[in-house]
């Protein structure tokens, strides 16, 4: 037993985390920079923080990821990082001449106060910030929220920075996809213009992270939502914010800066969500669902029909980040799975609310839980055991010593490789969820069926 | 060699290449840098000095870490049975977990094992705000409540050194509390200037708070401890198994496959041997002086290495039940590898090979691609000190600069009941002299070539231009830096996790890496990079439109 000191008696822990469901803000912070073409993130503290989200987001998505840091020591701790920051933007640009860069602060510089727009104006005065390059920056203390707060901060502060509007509004749609893979994002630009309608994706790390193997290292690749585009957003027509935890604060702001309407929806994962993102969209827009998309629709609802049997009245534990959760519990759901044990990790207030709402007409007692654990969830487990387990890599553990089937999803998945490539978003996506669903279940009941009772067809 | 060396694409000569890569900085980041990327020049050991452990420049994108990495991840992380608890926010306790491979191998089911746990205190704003001791405290009992573990270390994260919590004076209270052992390590992430500030950390705080706690003495004719090897991909399991061998008697390995109890008992071993000179020599340095226990730097990265090492333990002993034991194991464990090298070393050879690693990875894994008949062109270390590169012949010229002074060092005296000197001044000068160089070592350039390039601490801008001017066969380092080189079309080896595969170590080990390096050299992969139409671009039409 790899989790051998796991017991089902629980015990109440105010103070103890064991198994953290989250992870903190700058990570979400860097991941949403790299989705800016040309950016350099920048971590304003001590250089672990840096190692480790390079690290973690490495493994995630088996990519280069670049970042920068302030590389604090005592003396820096003490007297404040301005220097750091200052010698840091002189590098880069001298050295990377990257476009722009984007400094998240951490537990260190926050703790002791630094101000980073005002470092910024010393190191721009002092002549550091070439013309035509750009600083962005977010505050993005460790020990609020977490990886998801960071990613809507900084994606909050794109909008802060460079969204511009002048009056007049451009035939085009933003779309604030939320903390998802670069398939996803690639996926949500590809049944946008499927529509026929012209987009702003932002973050978008499509072609940043799931770049190709060309024999060349580039630093900046391709991909990526460009500054021109990101200052055009406020020109746009509307906003289409997708999780309300990673998306709503951009979208919010840029309703306020630039008086762009926004929606708010839940991430199109699965039957329902999707739906009501394509019909929001040709709302928006003004257009016409094309035949391609409902084809993919009623590729997925075939599937649906055609494996039923194989999903009715299966219980799940999912362990993941708000904005997912809340939707594949809905998918689940409209599939007859029951959700029974669900753990993020976010703190947040309407997540069990959400959940609970989702969940009413379950037949089973459901578990759920903000701000929780995977102790919590594994200790949930043993009490009331489930057919299927969905979560970032961490619940292989879990999903060995229980002897449950698993299908990994969220972040961060550090041993698969395919969310970076394939998306679970969209039709197509709930397509590919579904396929992994009942490879999982499918394959456990091949290997505990008896040979009498053997299927070839299922 | 020197033709390994001189298979570059470019005629720049390595000097003219630091130009060019000095060239790009701004001019005080040049000047610095300059003391840190050196052309290697050997004369009788001599070899010339790099400036090593010092700051890293911000923005210069540098491969390191930091002190809570090295503390908590590196030193603390492999030993199974404590309860390490981070004080801080979730993100340091996250990143450490599991991620450094640490596998480990408890006695029964029943056993402690925390490995596949993380634990932290998750601290919220309120905490920075009005102090995190009191969630501290709590944290720790409840980690009590529920496993009742033997000992619990607890790790000070950046802002716990910020807002002042005294970890200490908690450890304290709650040992006094609960009765086990409770010590805590000030090893936030900004203090030093990379990992070796939190493996010194660590390494003080084991010193202090277990070692010499158990005065068991176990059965066994040649005592010994393994200081500086983490077990990565199993290597200390293949350690362990040429020991056992040997009949050598392992009384602990700081800190791979480790218990808190075998670190209470290592005293009353009768020799340290030393893998990782960086993250570990004072240990050395202390237990002798406080026990008396010499130290031996060895190192079981290589076939040849690991007969070497095992040749030098058994001289140490000067025992020739020992020296038969490990002639006849050496011969045994021999003609597996040499069959291994036979059929692999024609397909490897003359290629060459860059190590940016670590802190002493880059020395040892040379002796594994000389034995696949290959050089290494170009190595360093990401957070050595000067001695790791020239020798321990330099200590007493090593300036201590404000970052260093920072970590503390202990002061060592001979323990009064346990000293016990286990070889007299004479016999160590005599073994030294036939060539077992008790607490000695020579350092990483002195068995390099004659102008391979020494770049400490290299940021992400040189590790490009060397790959565009060097073109090697192969490039080992970290995980931040593996894609990065892929994408140039060069394979990359990381040596910190191995890639997932290992061990490493020992003869079964070596044999494992050169599988490996052919594997990772020869693979087809390389050759699929450009697409039929971007070699030959010429387009010849068939169908021809008016």
């Amino acid at each position: 037993m790899l989790l051998r000191h796991t017991t089902d008696k629980i015990v109440e822990r105010h103070a103890l985390t064991v198994n953290p469901a989250k992870t903190c803000q700058p990570i979400g912070a860097m991941y949403a920079s790299l989705g800016i073409r040309g950016c350099i993130p920048h971590s304003h503290g001590s250089q672990g923080c840096y190692a480790y989200h390079r690290s973690t987001l490495t493994r995630h998505y088996k990519e280069p990821v670049i970042a920068a840091t302030s590389s604090f020591t005592e003396g820096s701790s003490v007297f404040g990082g301005q220097a750091n920051l200052i010698q840091a933007i002189d590098n880069l640009f001298t050295i990377y001449s990257p476009e722009v860069i984007a400094v998240h602060t951490t537990c260190l510089s926050e703790t002791i106060g630094d101000d980073i727009p005002q470092i910024v104006k010393k190191a721009e005065a002092e002549g550091k910030i070439p013309k035509g390059k750009y600083i962005i920056h977010t505050n993005t203390p460790s020990y609020v929220g977490s990886h998801v707060t960071g990613f809507s901060n900084m994606t909050k502060s794109m909008v802060d920075y460079l969204s511009q509007g002048n009056g007049h509004k451009e035939k085009c749609i933003n779309i604030i996809p939320g903390f998802v893979e670069p398939s996803d994002m690639e996926e949500i630009k590809r049944i946008t213009s499927e529509l026929g309608i012209k987009s702003i994706v932002f973050p978008d790390t499509s072609n940043v992270l799931n770049g190709p193997m060309t024999g060349k290292y580039k630093m900046f690749p391709k991909g990526g939502v460009t500054v021109e585009d990101l200052k055009k957003t406020g020109c746009s027509i509307g906003t289409l914010a997708l999780g309300r935890l990673a998306s709503g604060a951009a979208a919010r702001a840029l309703d306020t800066k630039c008086k762009v309407p926004c929606e708010l929806l839940d991430l199109p994962i699965g039957l329902e969500a999707t739906d009501t993102f394509i019909d929001t969209l040709r709302q928006v827009a003004g257009v016409h669902v094309p035949d391609s998309i409902n084809i993919e629709r009623g590729q997925l609802l075939d599937i649906i029909c055609d494996m039923h049997q194989y999903f009715y009245g299966k219980k799940v534990g999912l362990v993941g980040d708000p904005d997912q959760l809340i939707s594949l519990s809905k998918f689940l759901i409209s599939i007859d799975m029951w959700p029974v044990h669900i753990v993020t990790g976010t703190p947040g207030k309407k997540f069990e609310k959400r959940i609970r709402e989702i969940t009413k007409d379950s037949p089973y007692k459901v578990n759920v839980k903000q701000s929780g654990d995977m102790f919590l969830f594994h200790q949930w487990i043993k009490n009331e055991p489930v057919d299927l387990l969905i979560g970032n890599t961490y619940v292989k553990y879990i999903a060995r010593d229980e002897d449950i089937p698993f299908v990994r999803f969220g972040f961060p998945i550090l041993d698969r490789v395919g969310h970076s490539f394939f998306p679970t978003v969209g039709y197509r996506g709930g397509m590919r969820l579904l396929e992994k669903i009942l490879d999982a279940l499918l394959d456990r009941k091949d290997r505990d069926s008896s040979e009498t009772e053997f299927e070839l067809v299922m | 060699m020197e033709e390994i060396l001189s298979q570059d694409n470019s005629c720049l000569a390595p000097e003219e290449l630091k130009q060019e890569i000095l060239h790009k900085y701004p001019v005080k980041i040049a000047r610095k840098r300059a003391k840190q990327i050196i052309i290697n020049k050997v004369n009788d050991n001599d070899v010339p000095e790099i400036q090593a452990n010092v700051r890293t420049i911000p923005g210069i994108i540098s491969q390191r870490g930091c002190c809570y990495a090295g503390c908590k991840g590196v030193v603390l992380g492999p030993t199974r049975d404590i309860i390490n608890l981070t004080h801080g926010p979730i993100g340091c306790g996250f990143y450490s977990w599991l991620t450094r491979r640490n596998q480990t191998m408890p006695k029964n089911e029943k056993d402690h094992n925390f490995m596949t746990y993380c634990f932290s205190t998750d601290m919220q704003e309120e905490q920075i705000i009005f102090g995190g001791e009191k969630k501290l405290k709590a944290a720790i009992q409840e980690a009590y409540d529920i496993f009742k573990p033997k000992a619990i270390a607890i790790f000070s994260t950046c802002p716990v050194g910020l807002i002042g919590d005294d970890v200490h004076s908690v450890a304290r209270e709650m040992k006094a509390k609960l009765g086990i052992n409770i010590f805590a390590f000030s090893c936030e992430g900004y203090k030093g200037v990379s990992q070796s500030a939190g493996h010194h950390i660590a390494n003080n705080g084991i010193f202090t708070h277990v070692i010499g706690k158990d005065d068991t003495i176990r059965e066994g004719d040649y005592k010994i401890n393994l200081l500086g090897e983490y077990n990565i991909g199993g290597d200390a399991f293949e350690i362990e198994r040429l020991f056992e061998k040997c009949g050598i008697t392992l009384i602990s390995t700081f800190s791979g496959n480790s218990s808190i109890d075998q670190f209470a008992n290592a005293h009353t071993a009768d020799l340290n041997l030393i893998m990782c000179h960086r993250s570990i020599n004072y240990v050395g340095d202390m237990m002798e002086k406080k026990y008396g226990i010499p130290w031996l730097k060895i190192n079981f990265i290589g076939a040849e290495a690991t007969a070497k090492s095992l040749r030098k333990i058994a001289q140490y002993y000067g025992d020739e039940k020992l020296i038969d034991k490990v002639e006849s194991v050496i011969t045994e464990e021999m003609p597996f590898v040499e069959k291994a090298i036979n059929e692999i070393k024609p397909k490897t050879s003359g290629k060459r090979a860059m190590l940016f690693v670590g802190g002493s990875r880059a020395h040892h894994y040379q002796e594994l691609f000389k034995e696949l008949g290959m050089g290494t062109i170009s190595a360093g270390y990401e957070f050595a000190h000067r001695d790791d590169y020239e020798g321990r012949k330099v200590l007493p010229n090593i300036v201590v600069d404000a970052d260093s002074r920072n970590i503390e060092e202990l002061n060592i005296l001979p323990d009064e009941t346990r000293y016990r000197p286990r070889k007299n001044e004479e016999t160590i000068e005599e073994l030294k002299v036939h060539g077992v160089p008790i607490k000695d070592y020579e350092g990483m350039m002195p068995t390099m070539d004659e102008n391979s390039m020494i770049i400490d601490d290299i940021s992400q801008y040189e590790t490009e231009k060397l790959i565009e001017f060097y073109k090697p066969d192969i490039f080992c380092a970290g995980i931040k830096e593996k894609y990065i080189v892929q994408k140039f079309g060069i394979p990359m080896k990381q040596l910190h996790s191995y890639d997932y595969g290992g061990p490493y170590a020992g003869f079964k080990g070596a044999v494992n890496f050169y599988k490996e390096i052919d594997r990772m050299v020869n693979s087809k992969v390389w050759k699929y990079l450009k697409a039929p139409w971007q070699i030959k671009t010429e387009l010849v039409a068939k169908y021809v439109w008016e």
